[in-house]
């Protein structure tokens, strides 16, 4: 409180000295008014997997490299790097200029440690999964890595695009201190955090990025949507982070309110249990697929606020929809392959939904309900809480379920555990094939871009073609924000990095 | 035996089943905090890894062991350590309650300021139209959900007006109490209105039973002033069902109004409590959970001992 009344003090102070005149056409740097609804569950980079965690995390620590907002892949702390031509060797740069909170340099032992600590068995980092190609990391300077992996691996560079492969303090893991204390290498400097209630971060004056415009962040936790929009109204805030596509769209209604939006790589889909009773049946999957109209569900359920898609959300990659499986809806076709599957009665299933995750999960479920009701499948909704859908659902304990999944830039990394015959997630996905098998482990060897492209298109249309689940469309992400909040450019993956580039022009 | 000590002596044996029962009923929901850190990605540890982490979280000893270590701290006052927050529960509930007192207190004043007044108002004009216009606005009253009052009176400020109080950044009575009552009004009367309309219908439905008694009438004929009849005799008898209902919702209050807490992003002990069933933190869930236990038998005690205090006739004396 001391502090607020001496910052306003000199606030004041420096208004009288200078003529409130002076002060009101130059911008004026301060801290950035943020709010959000559902906030970080911890600090440990290399164990926060949820969304809410990575966003905040990624404002401090920082990555080898990192995406843009084309999703390229682009320098972090890395500002070069070179696979060899088998692709089994990664040899990264450090950046020169890159420096921890604590002004000691990032070095290539951080890094290596960093690593060691993400294998680490006992640390528990859910981030693991996606590194254990690597069989050794070679540190030939303070400022190179090379990471040796076990074959060919391409996707290896854009799995190092997350917090979650973040670089820590080599000192710090020795010290156990990651988790609880702060000293990342990014944007900004952590000062404080109440859970569920309240951050403020500070701009880190010696980021090897550049120069951040803003002070800091004072970041607020309103756990409800509406009231962030009238906290926006009001001017309470500069910047909220919105999840709900009904308050979303409210916002550039508001005057002297603009809304920042950007398609998401996260994919809304239909999960089928393809090891449950009639939906062991590729038929009827496949009627399931056409029976459903994907555009009438994003625009009753998202209203419209969105983009039909396949299993590949990524432009880079994506097949156009009209060559997917049943992509335009055939009641025709989907209550003959009913009938070819001996199902021509239909039969009765159960779909569950997660309350509030995403905020539109309850209203999809029901047009879902709807459309598939027209070949005769009689769907029960069963609304679960968060925790409680998720434990049903890592036990493959479903029949349907209604899905926000998150996306990767990279297919191989996107669908590996699901779609591989040893993939983590495979138990819960319950379909496999040669096919998908084989061809995604030639997406992981080929270098070529054109041959990669080509071998994942293929992909995309057997996946889509054997329907073990309905793939719908991806939404977009949302900052709202007052008018005189420039630069924030958003991304595919929802991610705040942008905050780094904003300035107020009040 | 003296009731209030006897009614001590229950204290105990209710706070061990709360315990047992909140133990084994936040366990029973599927999901740990280890789906509630990772949600789907848990899918990915590997066995080892799921075991490091399980006994981070304390979860590798069986239901019996881990009661029984949790229960040995509580007998000692200690409620064990929050996981989401990384401190003592007792300090997380302590940095949580004031708050939540606050906004017990402040709803109440502000339900029977406006409550009591009314219902007597209403009562001693029976039938007529301003008895009529009471009851509708306490009818209504009653049946909007807070929550419903509580975004609109958000959305008229932030729209109408285009001002609200600070939310986010909640600042304490002790730190400046002028910005912690903007903070608080909006919540307060939210809370405050819709228990104010039960409070009027109490209190109205008491005053006028109470006029009819002989006493009263009496009193009347003794040729008291009808004023004087009623806020001298008759209006303590008729407070006594108000101050049940008052201490009873007063308990309600203490534990936190989570829906209210959301809105206007309060960090009370509800959501508090809310938070950390979604995130699975048991030793929060726990600690919480005995806490407003304890303080909402201590409020009930309190209940019945101002009735004795109000109405001479009530005495908690043994046979």
């Amino acid at each position: 409180m001391s502090k607020m009344i001496s910052k306003s003090l000199t606030t004041i102070g420096l208004a009288v000295a200078l003529g409130t005149t002076a002060l009101s056409g130059a911008a004026m740097a301060e801290n950035l008014k943020v709010a959000w609804s559902q906030d970080a569950t911890g600090l440990d980079p290399h164990k926060q997997t949820a969304f809410s965690s990575i966003r905040f995390l990624e404002l401090m620590y920082e990555p080898l490299v990192r995406l843009d907002k084309d999703a390229k892949i682009v320098p972090a702390l890395a500002s070069s790097w070179e696979f060899n031509d088998e692709a089994t060797v990664l040899t990264m740069k450090l950046d020169d200029g890159a420096k921890f909170h604590d002004g000691s340099a990032v070095t290539s032992a951080d890094v290596k440690a960093s690593f060691e600590r993400i294998l680490d068995e006992e640390v528990g980092s859910a981030a693991r999964a996606n590194f254990t190609a690597i069989t050794s990391i070679d540190t030939p300077d303070e400022k190179t890595v090379v990471f040796n992996l076990d074959g060919p691996n391409v996707p290896f560079l854009t799995a190092l695009a997350s917090v979650n492969a973040a670089v820590v303090q080599a000192s710090a893991i020795d010290a156990g201190t990651i988790g609880t204390e702060v000293v990342g290498s990014g944007p900004f400097k952590y000062e404080s955090w109440t859970p569920n209630s309240n951050a403020t971060l500070v701009a880190n004056g010696d980021w090897h990025g550049g120069e951040v415009a803003i002070d800091g962040l004072d970041i607020s936790v309103l756990p409800d949507e509406t009231a962030i929009l009238a906290a926006l109204r009001s001017k309470q805030v500069d910047f909220a982070l919105i999840n709900d596509p009904f308050v979303a769209t409210l916002i550039p209604q508001a005057s002297g309110l603009k809304l920042a939006k950007a398609p998401v790589l996260s994919y809304h889909v239909l999960q089928l249990n393809p090891s449950r009773g009639p939906l062991t049946e590729q038929k009827v999957r496949q009627a399931i697929s056409c029976a459903v109209d994907r555009q009438d569900v994003l625009d009753t359920a998202l209203l419209g606020e969105g983009a039909v898609s396949g299993p590949l959300t990524m432009a880079a990659y994506a097949t156009p929809v009209d060559e997917l499986f049943c992509y335009t809806q055939d009641l025709d076709k989907a209550k003959a392959l009913m009938a070819e599957a001996g199902y021509a009665d239909g039969f009765d299933m159960s779909i569950m939904a997660a309350t509030g995750e995403p905020p539109t999960a309850a209203s999809e479920a029901q047009v879902l309900q709807s459309q598939l009701s027209e070949i005769g499948i009689n769907l029960t909704i069963e609304m679960k809480e968060l925790n409680v859908y998720v434990d049903h659902w890592l036990k493959a304990n479903f029949d349907m379920a209604v899905a926000l999944n998150g996306g990767k830039p990279d297919p191989y990394t996107m669908y590996n555990r699901y779609w591989t015959k040893d993939g983590n997630l495979q138990h819960v996905a319950n379909y496999i094939d040669d096919d998908l098998d084989n061809l995604m482990a030639q997406g992981r060897e080929e270098t070529d871009p054109a041959k990669r492209k080509e071998i994942f298109q293929s992909f995309e249309k057997h996946l889509a073609e054997v329907s073990p689940w309905v793939w719908l469309y991806t939404g977009y992400s949302y900052a709202g924000s007052q008018d005189y909040v420039d630069g924030f450019e958003p991304t595919p993956t929802g991610s705040l990095f942008g905050l780094a580039d904003v300035s107020l022009n009040k | 035996m003296s009731y209030p000590i006897k009614r001590l002596l229950v204290f105990p044996l209710v706070m061990l089943g709360v315990s047992i029962f909140v133990f084994v009923a936040i366990r029973l929901v599927p999901g740990d905090a280890i789906t509630a850190m990772l949600g789907t990605e848990s899918g990915l540890l590997t066995p080892k890894q799921r075991e490091a982490l399980t006994a981070y979280f304390g979860l590798d000893q069986n239901w019996f062991v881990q009661f029984w270590r949790w229960f040995a701290g509580v007998l000692q006052g200690d409620l064990g350590i929050s996981t989401t927050y990384g401190k003592p529960v007792m300090t997380v509930i302590l940095e949580h309650f004031p708050l939540t007192l606050e906004l017990a207190v402040l709803s109440m004043l502000i339900a029977l300021a406006i409550g009591i007044p009314a219902g007597i108002y209403a009562a001693t004009h029976k039938d007529r139209p301003s008895d009529l216009i009471v009851r509708v606005v306490a009818m209504v009253g009653q049946s909007t959900p807070s929550f419903v009052v509580g975004l609109l009176l958000v959305y008229l400020l932030s729209v109408g007006f285009g001002v609200l109080p600070e939310m986010g950044t909640f600042v304490p009575i002790t730190e400046d109490p002028i910005a912690n009552l903007a903070q608080m009004i909006l919540p307060a009367i939210t809370l405050g209105t819709a228990f104010a309309a039960a409070v009027i219908r109490m209190s109205r439905s008491a005053m006028l039973d109470i006029l009819q008694e002989d006493y009263v009438r009496t009193a009347r004929s003794k040729g008291i002033p009808r004023r004087r009849v009623i806020w001298r005799h008759a209006l303590p008898n008729a407070l006594i069902p108000v101050v049940t209902l008052s201490g009873v919702e007063f308990g309600y209050l203490l534990g936190g109004a989570v829906l209210v807490e959301q809105i206007f992003a309060l960090p009370g002990l509800g959501r508090t409590v809310l938070d950390a069933i979604l995130q699975r933190d048991y030793a929060l869930v726990q600690g919480a959970v005995l806490f407003i236990a304890f303080n909402f038998m201590v409020v009930n005690l309190l209940v019945d001992l101002a009735y004795a205090a109000l109405d001479p006739r009530i005495r908690f004396e043994t046979k």
